[in-house]
């Protein structure tokens, strides 16, 4: 009795229905589409928005540097060599495909389990994907070391008559992450349709008026349409949800299939992937937290929606700790002296301390506080956690690829593994390309589904005929 | 073809969407067929009344999912044991259960480029020009906050002045003509 009285108080609470609320109170249609749709439209672009892509877009020409000069002098300027010979490249691949993750989650399986509240953050959770993974797919072209035959991995007919190998997890990363781009970008893309028929009808100005009429193909939102479009939206999660799955248990492949201690372990797909949810929903966090500060959408990303947010991150940063566990357990269960030297080497070893910082970021400080509610809700607190959580998670990588190989079989050819100013600036450069990227997108494009949001408004019900005739 | 110049026909504008489904529904019992209604968000109800429950993409999706299948294994095959078998550790150049992977990818791709440019066909996109964008209230609305209904002229039952009556008679907020 007490606690229901105290939840009517609750601003969270729809005092009509009882239920939970997702979308702040008094938003109607044009509301919705006006506050949204402003952002795009506006002529007008934020002083902080052009200081951010200045800083953004800096940092991006630190990647281009890097870059060039790896292609004149070669992957040597790297620290990779025996034993380390993966190193940053495929740290950060794996880290920001994991990002990627968390987009599609968001977008695809949230949907396939009806749950209205990823509608507010599906579309910026799916930008997020595609600019991770722009980011994640150079990585590997940049680290074939001849970069301008990287075609060679494609089932194409060349001239040589020589054809991919296709029992390499290597080769099955290029279909994996390639499809994945592919059907990323036409789900993405899909969900804005209907948008951008929006925007096309209110654009003042002809070449946004020609533009978005253009990219919206000529919705109009016929009922027949929206049908046949409903369907395809679903069947594009419902394939979208094995194919997210998909991805990072062929990435984990690339280390799982080796014989090496530390890599070759059959948890390691479910712990990718747990691993990528956990490290993507940081991320969408990391965004989302200042979007709705800077853009006043609170009313549009509730308070809810990071205390979900931070639920999800809970889960699976358990499945996370399971997986570790695991490997510490295996090290001792399989009796084999390498697996159990390598997980001593990694906590005690002298790169220990990368593993210890894993800990700390992803287990220690996470999973202790994501518990309170209060703390969940506390949007400060949980912009710092993302902060602490993305860190771990690159950490994570960091520990499973050079930890596993700077002492392997014979003593003889330990080594250790620094990365150079190049391998920094490569990554840091990545860092600057999304968020360019990112900024890009939230100026020229709807950055909240606005079809989507509209069906969860009041108005969207249908009422029987008796209670529309008193409303009017 | 349908003629191209004239009445394209009636659109009636609505407040809400309960109205539109209401008028909708009583519209298809008094028999009219050649109608539309237009909603800035997925009205399932609207469809409900126009009788139109099913469609082509889950087919066409499936269809094309199987196709991305059969292509990449057959490729795979086609090229590890034909064009250009190599000894991976005395493994079979037949080694099918490595193919499965990139065979499943591309099930997932070509299904889903299926789904939606299969959608996008059926539904007669892209057509940047559409005679409704000629009527004076369709573009701020229909897109917006605004439920309408059009009653097309290819239906036997059209006619200018008794389709205006009728569809006035759900009260609309306006009813207007739509030419070609």
């Amino acid at each position: 009795m007490a606690t229901s009285e105290l939840k009517t108080n609750d601003p969270g609470i729809d005092p009509a229905t009882g239920e939970y609320r997702v979308i702040g109170p008094g938003q109607t249609f044009r509301s919705v589409t006006e506050k949204i749709s402003r952002i795009v439209l506006t002529p007008h672009t934020p002083l902080g928005w052009f200081a951010l892509f200045g800083i953004g877009g800096a940092v991006a020409t630190m990647l281009l540097v890097a870059v060039t000069w790896l292609f004149l002098v070669g992957v040597g300027i790297w620290a990779i060599s025996q034993p380390v010979a993966w190193g940053f490249a495929i740290i950060n691949f794996v880290w920001w495909i994991g990002i990627g993750h968390a987009g599609t989650l968001i977008s695809a399986i949230l949907l396939l389990f009806k749950q209205g509240w990823r509608n507010s953050i599906n579309r910026f959770a799916e930008a997020m994907t595609i600019f991770a993974v722009v980011c994640a797919g150079m990585f590997p072209l940049i680290h074939v070391g001849r970069p301008w035959v990287a075609y060679w991995m494609l089932p194409i007919p060349l001239t040589m008559n020589v054809w991919p190998q296709f029992r390499s997890p290597l080769l099955w990363d290029v279909f994996a992450v390639s499809t994945y781009a592919t059907i990323s970008v036409v789900f993405w893309y899909l969900g804005m349709i209907p948008d951008f028929g929006t925007l096309r009808d209110r654009a003042e100005s002809k070449i946004a008026q020609y533009v978005y009429g253009i990219l919206s193909v000529g919705w109009r939102g016929s009922t027949r349409h929206w049908m046949r479009y409903e369907t395809a939206s679903l069947l594009l999660a419902g394939l979208a949800t094995p194919l997210v799955l998909s991805v990072h248990t062929v990435i984990s492949f690339d280390f799982a299939v080796a014989v090496l201690p530390g890599w070759h372990t059959t948890i390691f797909p479910p712990y990718f992937v747990a691993g990528a949810i956990y490290s993507g929903f940081a991320m969408v966090l990391t965004l989302a937290i200042p979007l709705r500060k800077f853009y006043h959408l609170e009313g549009l990303v509730t308070e809810r929606h990071i205390d979900n947010m931070g639920k999800v991150m809970l889960a699976t940063g358990f499945i996370v700790a399971y997986g570790y566990g695991m490997e510490v357990f295996m090290a001792w269960y399989s009796a084999s002296h390498w697996e159990a030297f390598m997980m001593w080497n990694r906590m005690f070893g002298p790169m220990g301390w990368s593993y210890w910082v894993l800990i700390t970021c992803n287990l220690a400080i996470p999973l202790t506080t994501l518990w309170s509610r209060k703390l969940r809700t506390n949007v400060t607190f949980m912009f710092l956690l993302s902060l602490v959580v993305n860190i771990g998670m690159w950490f994570e990588r960091f520990v499973i690829i050079v930890t596993s190989l700077y002492r392997d079989f014979l003593p003889s050819s330990w080594g250790t593994y620094r990365a150079t100013k190049w391998d920094y600036m490569t990554y840091v450069g990545t860092l600057g390309l999304f968020t360019a990227l990112f900024l890009l997108f939230v100026r020229f494009l709807p950055m909240i589904p606005m079809n989507e949001i509209r069906m969860m408004l009041p108005g969207a019900k249908i009422t029987p005929k008796a209670t529309a005739k008193a409303g009017d | 073809m349908p003629p191209r110049e004239g009445t394209y026909g009636l659109l009636a504008e609505f407040d809400n969407p309960s109205d539109l489904v209401r008028a909708t529904k009583q519209a298809r019992q008094d028999g009219w067929r050649r109608m539309e209604c237009y909603t800035p968000y997925p009205v399932e109800e609207a469809a409900e009344a126009l009788n139109f429950h099913r469609n082509k993409v889950p087919l066409i999706t499936l269809v094309g999912g199987l196709m991305g299948l059969a292509a990449m294994f057959l490729l795979e095959t086609w090229i590890s044991v034909l064009a250009y078998p190599l000894n991976i550790g005395g493994r079979p150049t037949y080694s099918w259960p490595a193919f499965i992977i990139p065979a499943y990818e591309w099930t997932i791709l070509w299904a889903g480029l299926s789904a939606c440019f299969g959608m996008l066909a059926l539904n007669g996109l892209p057509a940047l020009y559409h005679p409704l964008f000629n009527a004076p209230n369709f573009r701020d609305g229909a897109t917006t906050d605004k439920f309408f209904l059009c009653l097309e002229a290819l239906d036997p039952k059209f006619d200018l002045i008794e389709a205006r009556k009728y569809l006035e008679s759900f009260q609309p907020a306006s009813v207007v003509e739509v030419q070609y």
